[in-house]
């Protein structure tokens, strides 16, 4: 076992484990995560990582899919500041993970089920403890399980009326 | 539509298979939807491990393959071929990293590393069905290439490409070509006399056939790709007629305005305002400075232009902009030199006898401001005794943590020629001495036999407070001698700081210009620090030399010949494949909302006014996915990593926990409105 | 006119003995500045520079004592003219804020008293850094009525004031004090030891230390060609004026440099009488370097030629 596990203290998770969908970009954060496979550095299995090519792709849309498709927390990674292998898409993702956290929070999603952080392709030893730091705060936060609490929230929308309807309606109107 | 998808699992020999339940993941993938069928093996990447997917292509019409091995960035391109070879399109191929994203990370448990590997697997296999084939665009290679920076290591890029028969354009900012190295003494180990070895070389540059020599030149806009760069020069107006000019030097002989050179005499010494930066400057023409001309700030003067034989002075004469067309770019902008006013205690600007390394050479070289002989700042006087403190600025965490791996040469350099030339006691401030390359360690022993004295700490302070006799009058270096566990002050006449080798102040101006990466430092980012230290992550730009890391002249001609072998290799091959992740307007459905355009940070996407829709130029686009992702309407395509297929692999990857609900998510098009 | 800035000010021990010229013309200039300078009630000592090595706990609760009287008063700074005070007041504020323990039991042991203290409740600031931030080197210069002019001062900025570097100043080269001068119109030495330690309290422990330590400094401050010595510091003008007899007497040297508080030289600058800027309380007498100001001094005239031979000298 690693010497730095994560506790699941917190009750709620029962027999199961923290799941994390990762975003990983291909130039650095990716080859970070290569670099702590080949120095055999030992983190927990939570993370499920996701290759873009740079954290300016990455819709915020992915996000709440992964948590709605019943992650526990999203971790995004990308080049530090200034080092965007694309100059700037990092700045880009900063302003909507900002943004993102903002409304869900709104949602009763905690927001530090989702963080973005920096790694360099060189630095495999901050991939490592960055996934043991969500790791511990997920665990600590619970299951999320989306479904039971946040689509509960949300009233049904009614169905779309159908285009020949709307058309006799309005030519009734 | 129905894919045929085949899995296949390496084992890696025991990589993988040691912790990853390989036969079990295998079994288990073949249940997926659409997977046609399902193998291990125990190299994939073998030739047999290779063979195994082509016949299943062939044999079985498998439309798609997943490899789940190690990662991409070691294979996918073998497996890209290997589809290729048996008829599938190769973008229609994924890979799943079990290896070091599984295997090597969760050693501790068989069940965690199997069960992230069959996540891994299932997300690669979703996200698979979703690619869709895409062809590579090929892009002519022009062959005149722009070398930028005229030192050792540019010189050396632009003569062998030149040699090899192909057009060169080496700009150099200065006056003059030479860079650094043209201001050195002599060079460590061999003490070569470093215009002598440099000279032969800029005139073979300043002469050779293929070669266009733009001094006094800077780059101020770089539009373009791999093969295809167009780059705006400003040429700045010497203020002479080149082509009447011959260079007699009557011009500078009779200018009265004089100023201190701080480029190429460091500061040390003076030169006019129309002057020639040195006597093998090439090209041979001289500058106008137009801050120091008495002419251009008082409008007097002018007698360069009436001593001028051949009446080659022209104070109208303005800059010229030009558009060169070049197919790749090599950079060699060099380094500057760490200013050591920013260490306060070591006094320099306020104790005169106090000079950097760069001075230190001007004060040697014999056509220096002191004809080569070591004198205090007073112009006369010959030091008894000299300090030189290594590592200023450097292996310091205050402000560079790195070591700039010249110095300690340099400083022993410096020690012999000290030595030789006054037979002053030579003091040497260090914390290691680093001469690792080709007889440099033989150098330390000659100097250590000659009697340089070593004293191991590193230097507090550099003071002229006397405090006991015998220090009235000096400088006294404070220092804790770490050998002897003591405090020591030794009273020198001249200290020599041995700064750190720093980028151009400018460079991150520049990376950005050339759309490369730096460090927060400066120093440009190479694509691999090991294996490949010439290239950069933009196809077509090159870097060598000391712009990328501190390094010795050996190594600055080493990058640049590397890089000149690089560029060659691609004038060579006449074209390249440019890999079609792109993206891609749906102009049918773009409503011209522009949110896109300036999110790019290559202006890829124009805004075309009829039918007002913005268009992806796909030669610049680089596929960064930014505009995929802002796009309010979704109308973007990001090839290859398109939202279907992130979504899909999202889906995949969570197999397991995904809510009852078990409905894909798919994008609905609304039909287009009739025009 | 602006409203006068109000400060809760701790003059600490040494003002009402040995410094009695600091805290008057502190308070003069002050005024002059419209810095409002309110005293603490019942402030008490702040351990000077022992008591923190010795009990740290204790001490620090000394210091918050004041602290948490001073947060009482109608002021978000303050101001201690005294570095030794001012850091003690500093780190203790710093550090119950850094260390949640520490802020536990200091509150704890000022709960005996009935009082307590928020620690970031108030900015703790010298005096020179007040006078160099908030009122600026532009109104200083507005105020001058008598440029010190012909008097070369050496700044001594003493070790406590600049170490740990906080508010930015450089811990080996600051240049504050100096730029004050300078604005004052004196003629300032740049000379190397100015932040080097007078000797403190060594001068009751080992005589020897402390004097060879307050030698270094007059006799590079002479060196320099300095007419007087301005500090900010109560201990180090103390070490550097009241021993400079006793130095002179160990090393058979014969120093005779006046040492001033830097808001001595302020009052004069700005027209207060000798008297008014407590001229005299000075052991060292400072009229002789005094009356060099406005006299012409025949080396400032500057060598109009070049020297052929030299070399130049880096641009500053």
């Amino acid at each position: 076992m690693p010497k730095r596990d994560y506790s699941l203290d917190n009750p709620a998770w029962g027999t199961r484990r923290p799941v994390i969908v990762g975003f990983l970009c291909n130039w650095c954060s990716y080859r970070a995560a290569d670099l702590a496979g080949i120095s055999r550095m030992g983190y927990p299995s939570t993370l499920r990582d996701i290759r873009i090519m740079c954290t300016g792709r990455l819709d915020p849309t992915f996000v709440i899919k992964a948590l709605r498709e019943g992650a526990d927390g999203a971790l995004v990674m990308g080049c530090h500041p200034g080092q965007c292998h694309y100059d700037a898409g990092n700045y880009k993702a900063m302003r909507r993970m900002a943004l993102l956290r903002r409304t869900l929070a709104q949602f009763g999603v905690h927001p530090d089920r989702i963080q973005l952080a920096w790694a360099s392709a060189a630095q495999g030893t901050l991939f490592t403890e960055t996934v043991f730091k969500m790791t511990n705060a997920i665990a600590r936060l619970g299951p999320l399980e989306w479904h039971d609490t946040i689509d509960e929230l949300v009233p049904r929308a009614p169905a779309m009326p159908s285009a020949e309807t709307l058309v006799e309606e309005a030519s009734h109107g | 539509m129905d894919e045929k998808i085949g899995v296949y699992v390496c084992h890696c020999g025991h990589n993988i298979a040691g912790t990853v339940d390989v036969e079990g993941l295998s079994k288990w993938a073949s249940t997926l939807p659409d997977v046609a069928v399902a193998r291990d093996y125990r190299f994939m990447c073998s030739s047999l491990g290779q063979e195994l997917v082509e016949k299943d292509i062939k044999e079985l019409g498998l439309t798609r393959v997943v490899v789940a091995a190690c990662s991409p960035h070691m294979h996918e391109p073998t497996f890209r071929r290997a589809c290729e070879r048996a008829g599938l399109n190769r973008y229609l191929f994924e890979m799943a990293n079990i290896r070091e994203h599984a295997s090597w990370v969760h050693q501790h448990s068989i069940e965690s590393a199997t069960d992230k590997a069959k996540s891994l697997v299932s997300g690669a296999v979703r996200r698979v069905k979703e690619l869709k084939p895409l062809e590579p665009f090929m892009v002519d290679i022009n062959p005149t290439t722009l070398v930028v920076g005229g030192g050792i290591a540019g010189i050396n890029a632009a003569l062998e490409i030149a040699n090899a028969g192909h057009a060169v354009y080496l700009l150099e900012r200065e006056p003059s070509i030479g860079g650094h190295m043209a201001q050195f003494d002599k060079t460590f180990p061999t003490l070569d006399c470093a215009a002598c070895i440099l000279t032969p070389k800029m005139f073979d540059v300043g002469n050779h056939p293929n070669i266009t020599l733009m001094t006094y030149s800077e780059v101020e806009q770089v539009d373009g790709y791999v093969g295809n760069f167009k780059v705006r020069v400003r040429q700045k107006a010497r203020k002479i007629n080149t082509d009447l000019c011959t260079g007699c030097g009557d011009c500078w002989e009779k200018c009265p305005a004089k100023v201190v050179d701080q480029v190429y005499e460091a500061g040390l010494g003076y030169r006019t305002a129309i002057y020639r930066p040195f006597p093998q400057a090439v090209p041979k023409y001289p500058v106008i400075d137009m801050e120091s001309c008495i002419y251009y700030q008082k409008g007097t003067c002018k007698a360069c232009e009436k001593f001028c034989p051949t009446g080659a002075i022209d104070f109208e004469q303005e800059d010229k902009v030009l558009e060169l067309n070049v197919g790749n770019i090599v950079l060699a902008t060099g380094y500057e030199l760490f200013d050591p006013r920013r260490i306060s205690p070591y006094g320099y600007g306020r104790l005169a006898n106090v000079f950097t390394s760069l001075e230190f050479e001007r004060m040697l070289n014999a056509s220096g401001p002191t004809g080569g002989k070591v004198i205090l700042r007073d112009g006369e006087t010959q030091p008894k005794s000299v300090a030189i403190v290594h590592c200023v600025g450097s292996r310091d965490k205050n402000h560079n943590v790195y070591c700039s791996a010249t110095c300690c040469m340099a400083a022993l350099k410096f020690g012999h020629l000290v030595k030789e030339r006054t037979g002053a006691e030579v003091y040497s401030f260090y914390i290691d001495i680093r001469t690792s390359a080709k007889n440099y360690e033989e150098f330390y022993h000659r100097l250590l036999d000659e009697g340089m004295n070593f004293v191991r700490g590193r230097v507090a302070e550099i003071t002229d407070a006397a405090r006991q006799p015998g220090e009235e009058g000096k400088l006294v270096v404070q220092v804790e001698d770490t050998l002897l566990g003591k405090q020591r002050r030794i009273p020198v006449d001249m200290v020599i700081l041995m700064g750190a080798m720093e980028p151009r102040r400018d460079a991150v101006d520049t990376a950005h210009r050339f759309g490369i990466g730096c460090s927060e430092a400066g120093f440009f980012t190479e694509k691999h620090p090991k294996l490949d230290p010439v290239a950069t992550m933009t196809d077509g730009v090159f870097i060598a030399g000391a712009c990328q890391g501190p390094k010795d002249i050996p190594d600055s001609v080493g990058q640049g010949a590397a890089a000149a072998a690089r560029v060659l290799t691609l004038i060579g091959q006449g074209r390249v494949e440019i890999e079609p992740v792109r993206a891609n307007i749906d102009e049918a459905r773009c409503s011209g909302c522009r949110i896109c355009n300036n999110l790019c940070p290559y202006g890829a996407i124009d805004f075309i006014e009829e039918p007002g829709v913005s268009r992806v130029n796909p030669a610049l686009c680089k596929g960064c996915g930014t505009c995929v992702a802002a796009c309010p309407s979704q109308i973007i395509t990001g090839q290859h990593f398109t939202f279907e297929s992130i979504m899909a692999q999202i889906e995949g990857v969570l197999f397991d926990v995904r809510a009852g609900n078990g409905q894909s998510h798919t994008v609905e098009q609304l039909p287009l409105e009739p025009a | 006119m602006s409203q006068s800035r109000q400060y809760a000010y701790y003059p600490g021990c040494s003002m009402r003995a040995t410094a009695h010229a600091y805290d008057r013309t502190a308070r003069r200039v002050s005024e002059m500045l419209d810095l409002s300078l309110q005293e603490i009630e019942d402030w008490n000592c702040c351990g000077a520079t022992e008591y923190m090595s010795i009990s740290a706990l204790q001490a620090y609760s000394l210091v918050a004592r004041n602290l948490s009287l001073a947060a009482t008063q109608n002021a978000t700074d303050l101001v201690s003219p005294c570095s030794a005070c001012y850091l003690n007041l500093r780190k203790t504020n710093d550090n119950m804020k850094k260390y949640p323990d520490l802020n536990d039991q200091v509150n704890q042991a000022l709960a005996a008293g009935g009082i307590s203290y928020t620690p970031g409740a108030l900015r703790v600031r010298h005096l020179l850094d007040v006078i160099v931030e908030d009122v600026g080197f532009d109104a200083v210069a507005a105020l001058v009525k008598q440029p010190l002019k012909g008097m070369k001062v050496a700044p001594y900025y003493g070790c406590l004031i600049v170490r740990p570097s906080v508010d930015g100043y450089d811990t080996e080269y600051p240049t504050h004090l100096d730029k004050l001068m300078q604005t004052l119109g004196a003629g300032v030495v740049d000379f190397p030891l100015k932040t080097h330690c007078c000797g403190g309290h060594m001068t009751q422990i080992s005589e020897e230390t402390a004097f060879e330590l307050i030698r270094r400094i007059l006799h590079n401050a002479a060196d320099y060609g300095a007419d007087a010595i301005v500090t900010l510091c109560p201990m180090c003008q103390l070490n550097l004026d009241a021993y400079q007899p006793q130095v002179n007497a160990m090393f058979g040297t014969r120093f005779n440099i006046p040492i001033l508080f830097f808001t001595q030289l302020m009052g004069l600058a700005f027209g207060l009488t000798f008297d008014e800027a407590e001229i005299g309380s000075e052991i060292i007498p400072a009229l002789a370097a005094l009356g060099k100001i406005g006299q012409e001094s025949p080396e400032q005239v500057a060598p109009k030629r070049r020297d052929k031979k030299a070399l130049p000298m880096p641009i500053p």
